[in-house]
């Protein structure tokens, strides 16, 4: 049962991240990538993992995509306006190059000697003994507090600092 | 296998009751409001008019279905079942009752924030597949409007998932249970009065209702997003908006108000007693207050409920640090 969802959810999300990059318009473009999202939101409950499936929808899917779909419809682009599709002989090389490796280092994984980082101390069960959310909180609010809330400050810097550029008199 | 039987049992109640209540909804909404205004409201069709929906049911089935010319077909097409759905699964973790729930998922509350955030995508598609200014401008203004309410939204929740300990609606509900000092019921509208207000306010924009209705402002947008719709679609938008206005308000219900718990009556009437009361109060505000102006709404959204609901969850976690 499981294995047929993580193959339904897998074939969505990999189906919706080729579609968007083969759109031509870039709404639908937006719409594959909310698509792929889900897909992912999908596979994280097959792992166990509801908070951040639930994160994930709402962070991404329901917020960022959002204000993404906003932007493009007030740039407006339609299907004419937008420049053809040049093929550039050395973008097209290095794309090659790169989906090759990509393609190696895959095989590689999932190859004779499949490579398996170090186990942590959260495996499945000690994850359902403590509960979805508290276990991801401690690990936020105990170990990495300060990289968090020093993410946190970087978060806020970028975000007055977008403000500042988008202003063009501050008061 | 029984245990699939009882789901499916227990999903085909639940959305047979909603799809019903929202049906009666446009008719109560229609009869309150229009007695508000001393008027009568529906009253032709069948005693007191309560033949009402179907007539209107049936009239909107065999209506013609206009696509306007240039429009995307397809995100046309899309966008009012995109906007139902939610409205729709959003009922799959509420509690109507200590057992009567379809399913109690241990992140509850932000599954009910996420499925709700992607109603807006029906309201921005059908804005731009309609290939329509005034379609267009409902849809900008719908996509502004949710992100900055749902902000103030999930800020005022945070309260009670901290006093509760728990992002699980029935947990949240189990922890409202007894009373204060015999009297007081122990419902989170009480501690959390500042959160609730936030809430009602918060998920009244969410909803896109008056005051908050900028997307579909009739007296400068024709009807915004849904402009170019008719037909079955065009309802659609409605039984959204209708089904919206349950969930919006079952999840008061169950956050501030206790949920079902109460005495004497069946725990199930309780919950639908206070969803109706908030079902009301919508139709109330509706009925007497004029729409925002554009700037007037994001200036509140930003600059009053955003800093309140900061506030809240600043000093719930200072009481609750302190006292326990």
């Amino acid at each position: 049962m499981e294995w047929v969802l993580f193959l339904i959810f897998g074939l969505v999300a990999a189906a919706a991240a080729v579609g968007m990059v083969l759109q031509r318009s870039p709404i639908y473009s937006a719409l594959c990538l909310i698509l792929a999202l889900f897909a992912q939101g999908g596979l994280y409950i097959l792992l166990h993992a509801e908070l951040i499936a639930a994160v994930h929808i709402f962070v991404y899917a329901g917020a960022i995509m959002v204000l993404f779909l906003f932007v493009i419809m007030l740039l407006d682009l339609r299907p004419e306006d937008r420049s053809p599709v040049r093929t550039n002989p050395v973008g097209v090389s290095v794309g090659l190059i790169l989906a090759g490796l990509l393609l190696a280092e895959l095989a590689l994984g999932v190859g004779p000697h499949i490579a398996l980082g170090p186990r942590g101390v959260y495996d499945f069960e000690t994850v359902r003994a403590v509960g979805n959310t508290q276990a991801v909180g401690r690990i936020l609010f105990r170990e990495y507090l300060i990289p968090f809330e020093l993410t946190s400050v970087i978060l806020l810097a970028a975000m007055v600092g977008a403000m500042v550029l988008a202003k063009r008199k501050l008061e | 296998m029984d245990f699939l039987f009882a789901t499916i049992l227990k999903i085909a109640l639940v959305m047979g009751l909603v799809l019903l209540a929202v049906a009666y909804l446009t008719w109560l909404e229609r009869k309150v409001i229009g007695d508000i205004q001393v008027r009568y409201g529906p009253s032709r069709v069948g005693r007191f008019g309560l033949l009402q929906p179907i007539a209107d049911g049936i009239k909107l089935m065999f209506k013609e279905d206009i696509v306007p010319a240039n429009a995307d077909r397809l995100i046309f097409l899309l966008a009012p079942a995109i906007s139902i759905i939610p409205a729709l699964i959003v009922f799959a973790v509420i509690p109507f009752g200590p057992s009567f729930v379809i399913t109690d998922v241990n992140v509850g509350l932000l599954y009910v924030f996420a499925v709700t955030s992607l109603g807006v995508y029906g309201i921005v598609l059908a804005g731009w597949g309609s290939n329509s200014k005034y379609a267009l401008l409902g849809g900008l203004r719908s996509s502004a409007q949710m992100v900055s309410y749902e902000l103030s939204l999930g800020l005022s929740v945070i309260g009670v998932v901290m006093m509760a300990g728990s992002l699980s609606l029935v947990d949240i509900v189990e922890a409202q249970k007894g009373s204060w000092y015999g009297i007081l019921p122990r419902w989170n509208v009480i501690p959390q009065f500042l959160g609730f207000v936030i809430f009602l306010l918060s998920s009244n924009a969410e909803l896109n209702r008056a005051p908050f209705d900028l997307p579909e402002a009739e007296t400068e947008l024709v009807a915004g997003f849904h402009t170019e719709y008719s037909s079955m679609k065009f309802a659609m938008f409605f039984m959204a908006e209708y089904a919206n206005m349950i969930a919006a308000s079952a999840m008061a219900t169950t956050l501030f108000l206790g949920g079902w718990q109460g005495p004497l009556l069946p725990p199930v009437i309780w919950f639908l007693l206070k969803v109706f009361c908030f079902l009301f109060l919508f139709m109330w505000l509706r009925a007497t207050l004029p729409r925002f102006r554009y700037d007037q709404l994001m200036g509140f959204g930003w600059k009053v409920l955003l800093p309140a609901a900061l506030v809240n969850v600043m000093l719930t976690a200072a009481v609750l640090l302190i006292f326990a």
